[in-house]
């Protein structure tokens, strides 16, 4: 009896937790509320198959406990039953799994007015990289990571010279545009992630990943880095900000681009060793 | 029966069958032996029975009760991991202490709790027993696998005293920050990992070969295949599956340490480092998520299969059932262990493997969902017009049917790659895996141990402690982490040192952290009165009754209880039908032992199995 009720209870109370408890995901602040919509498509599917064996569960052991005068059925199998019941969970799953794959779809396929940010990571930090007026961002390697170039842009690529570098733990971003993250570490794994835009991709050394959102509503949100990447991975915090088109503009005009980045530097270098001279 | 009058018995009917084609028509015949009887070797010291011993209980015994040594350990750094997330005023770690913790913890339980305790210890105790064989094939083979283990902990736990601590790189190991500055114990105490990792498989490789050919080759005479206990299926795939699964992770240890100790580059691209670019050029660390992965998934049904088979066998008994859809449950094993090859990389879709890949694994990993839905829906066919015994093992069967529920379920939400993406490393994702491949075979093996102490010791672990110690666990343990999965909707991501007040997390998210440390508190204190009921019932226990469940398998069988060495006294047993006649109608008990032959059981309408 009480073990019956137990299960009964832990289920009934399982149902009020997830209704009333106040731990629920953050407003989604980008285009993939339809992944919020997956998941309560799948809380509804699964969430129907726990509460319906928990509670059989719950039935059996309160109907057919132990009685020594009585015997238990005999009947080693089904064959009906069973094939019924793997049917009915094949067609659960794929109306779980269609879904999801159409909206897995859109999201490894980034629309074609997307415009592009780089977003590097170190240990334990970021910065970001817009491609300029020219729409492209030039190309890097690490082996030219110099103090004058921090990016490790290869300076004999011309489409590099108009990037706009971001050397803050701060990027603005427009709302209602499509945006291309082009995802670059230069040392271990990393991972781009804000709760509130729902994606993520893991950064790996050696090649540039991607994903893509259009930011739906203007605020100030924390970027966490989600792949686990030493010591500081608990520290790797940066701040994203969506603007409206004005406010976006008066931040892009404050960038350096990285031909005047250099320039500065390689000044600051010369002044440097002059002194020292 | 007098012995005599059985050899003659045998005589004839194997005479008849070679004879002529004209079939027996005693109904007690079972298949000659095709083998001669095992030789066995006799310990004739005191070093050679109970340290160097080679007979397959007492390794089982020795394997379990290292298992849980090392096991008490990862406990106690759960608990010092929970406390730095609930309460991180006070200070006791710093992060690199805590990732190291974590990393020990999840390595330590996965691989030299679980694996061993299943394959190694529930698997030398019962496959001979179980199959009706005298010991396993290679009892010195298999003596060796047991001390490479122990070799294997000694390594691990070296790695605590090196300079620089053990390795904090996350039980997955990931290159490159596994071997590279930033990262705590990424000199000494990931080589000892590694090494450890690389004696365990070797060691593993020893055992599973012993069990494999065991089952194939020992089992006694009637035992066909599908007479088998689920025990053994579960046992015998799972021991399939790391036969083929621990290569991989050999070669990424092999490869890892070749990386880190001769400058190779097979996971290290060109990168920077403490400022510094690296020598290593052209490496992918995706490479190792590949192969750690490709060992890791078929790792979970390592641990999950063997849980259920025994669950299977716990349910039947304990409610005097038959088993439901047998047949089912042996091909939905092997389906589950060969599928469990084909999606690893649902562990990678946010790893930037290409992001195309995402579709075939999605597809694979809900195809799992139906054999694994099937396992369920028979475990709770065989409670319905079952005559349910609430022992000790049938409680904790059903607190295994409730939580693996859950966490199967949840592994719907991260196998579909769509929702995968906001969830993985979140906490999620913790509240998943320790839900469906932590607490779920944990119970099992909880359950395993009450039901099969009085085999090996003779006695009963006290029922009163034992209830108390359900409760707690399986309540504990739900408290724990149902409401760590809504964590991971907020967002909270996982192996994080402190999370600080993040403008996006409610305060009462760090309020639910702390219940959720005092839980695991509570919840580890309960397997100290664990502890004490098994210590102190192997010599104050109520001494028990042979066969006290009145189950059907082998293992209760044997001449003496606790069986001695070689098991079966003079006579192999012989086997009539599988084990799982409970209730049989028309049967004067409401059991019929495997060995039981028919011309003893007349009457009863049992079906031909």
């Amino acid at each position: 009896m009480i073990v019956a009720l137990s299960i009964f209870l832990i289920t009934v109370g399982s149902i009020a937790f997830h209704f009333w408890s106040p731990w629920w995901w953050t407003e989604v602040a980008s285009n993939w509320g339809n992944m919020d919509d997956t998941i309560i498509l799948t809380f509804w599917i699964t969430g129907f198959v726990f509460v319906a064996i928990c509670f059989f569960v719950a039935y059996c052991v309160w109907k057919f406990s132990y009685n020594k005068d009585r015997r238990a059925e005999y009947k080693p199998e089904d064959k009906k039953l069973e094939s019924r019941l793997t049917w009915a969970t094949a067609i659960g799953v794929a109306a779980l799994l269609a879904p999801g794959l159409v909206v897995w779809n859109q999201y490894v396929t980034v629309p074609e007015n997307a415009y592009k940010v780089e977003v590097f990571a170190y240990q334990w930090g970021w910065k970001y990289r817009l491609p300029g007026d020219d729409g492209i961002l030039g190309k890097t390697d690490i082996k030219y990571i110099t103090d004058e170039n921090p990016f490790g842009l290869i300076i004999e690529d011309t489409n590099g010279k108009d990037d706009l570098l971001v050397d803050a733990q701060e990027l603005h971003l427009l709302i209602d545009r499509p945006v291309k993250f082009e995802l670059r570490t230069i040392d271990v794994l990393h991972n781009f992630y804000v709760p509130q835009f729902r994606g993520k991709m893991d950064m790996v050394p050696g090649i540039v990943t991607y994903y893509w959102l259009t930011p739906t509503r203007t605020g100030d949100f924390e970027v966490l880095c989600a792949e686990y990447c030493g010591s500081g991975h608990y520290a790797m915090r940066g701040r994203v900000i969506v603007d409206e088109e004005q406010d976006y503009k008066k931040w892009e005009a404050k960038q350096i681009t990285f031909e005047k980045m250099l320039a500065k530097n390689q000044k600051k270098r010369q002044f440097a060793t002059s002194k020292k001279g | 029966m007098s012995d005599e009058y059985e050899h003659k018995l045998e005589a004839k009917s194997d005479y008849a069958t070679d004879a002529s084609s004209v079939p027996s028509t005693d109904i007690d015949s079972v298949p000659k032996a095709e083998l001669p009887d095992q030789e066995l070797y006799h310990s004739h010291s005191w070093w050679t029975t109970y340290v160097f011993s080679q007979d397959a209980k007492y390794i089982g015994i020795q394997y379990a009760l290292t298992a849980v040594g090392t096991g008490l350990l990862g406990l106690v750094l759960s608990w010092l991991m929970r406390i730095q997330l609930a309460f991180p005023g006070l200070g006791w770690l710093d992060p690199a202490a805590y990732y190291q913790f974590v990393t020990m913890h999840g390595m330590i339980m996965v691989v030299y709790l679980l694996t061993a305790l299943f394959l190694g210890g529930f698997g030398n105790l019962l496959i001979p027993l179980m199959c009706g064989a005298r010991d396993m094939a290679f009892p010195y083979v298999n003596m060796l696998s047991y001390w490479a283990f122990v070799v294997a902990v000694v390594v691990l736990l070296a790695s605590f005293f090196v300079p620089g601590g053990p390795t904090g790189a996350g039980w997955t190991l990931y290159p490159p920050q596994a071997i590279t500055a930033g990262t705590p114990g990424s000199d000494m105490g990931i080589i000892l990992m590694l090494i450890s990792l690389i004696l365990f498989v070797a060691g593993f490789t020893m055992g599973g070969l012993n069990y494999i050919i065991t089952v194939l080759q020992l089992r006694a005479r009637g035992m066909t295949l599908m007479r088998l206990p689920l025990t053994i299926w579960g046992i015998f795939t799972a021991t399939v599956l790391a036969m083929f699964a621990f290569p991989a992770l050999l070669v990424g240890c092999l490869m890892m340490t070749l990386d880190s100790l001769l400058g190779t580059s097979f996971f290290m691209p060109a990168m920077v480092s403490l400022g510094e670019t690296l020598t290593h050029e052209g490496g992918s660390p995706i490479l190792f998520q590949h192969l750690f992965w490709f060992f890791g998934h078929p790792e979970v049904y390592i641990v999950a299969l063997p849980a259920f088979g025994i669950v299977s066998d716990l349910l039947s008994v304990h409610s005097r059932k038959t088993i439901f859809g047998y047949r089912m449950m042996v091909w939905a094993i092997v389906g589950i262990g060969a599928l469990s090859f084909f999606v690893w990389a649902h562990h990678m879709y946010v790893s930037g493997m290409n992001p195309w890949f995402g579709f075939f694994f999605a597809t694979t990993t809900l195809i799992i969902a139906v054999p694994t839905a099937i396992k369920v829906y028979n475990w709770i066919l065989t409670l319905w017009r079952g005559n349910i015994q609430l022992s000790l093992p049938m409680l904790f069967s059903l607190g295994f049917i409730v939580t693996f529920l859950n966490g199967g379920l949840t592994g719907l939400f991260l196998g579909n790659v769509t929702v995968d993406v906001p969830l993985s490393d979140t906490y999620f994702v913790v509240a998943h895996f320790h839900m469906v491949m932590g607490i779920a075979p944990i119970l099992v093996i909880f359950g395993a141990i009450y039901h099969w102490y009085p085999l090996i010791t003779g006695r009963m672990m006290n029922e009163t402690l034992g209830k108390i110690h359900f409760w707690i666990t399986f309540i504990g343990s739900y408290a724990i982490y149902f409401p760590m999965h809504y964590q991971g909707f907020v967002g909270v991501p996982r192996r994080y040192f402190e999370i600080y007040d993040s403008p996006y997390i409610d305060t009462s998210t760090l309020l639910l952290n702390k219940f959720i440390t005092i839980a695991v508190l509570i919840v580890g204190a309960a397997q100290l009165l664990f502890l004490y009921n098994l210590i102190t019932s192997a010599r104050l226990g109520k001494k028990s009754e042979k066969n006290p469940w009145k189950a059907n398998s082998l293992e209760w069988q044997t001449p003496q209880m606790p069986p001695e060495h070689g098991n079966w006294g003079k006579e192999l047993p012989k086997v009539y039908r599988w084990p799982y006649d409970f209730s049989v109608p028309g049967a004067k008990e409401d059991y019929i032992p495997q060995n039981q032959p028919p011309s003893e059981i007349i009457g009863a309408k049992v079906e031909k199995t």
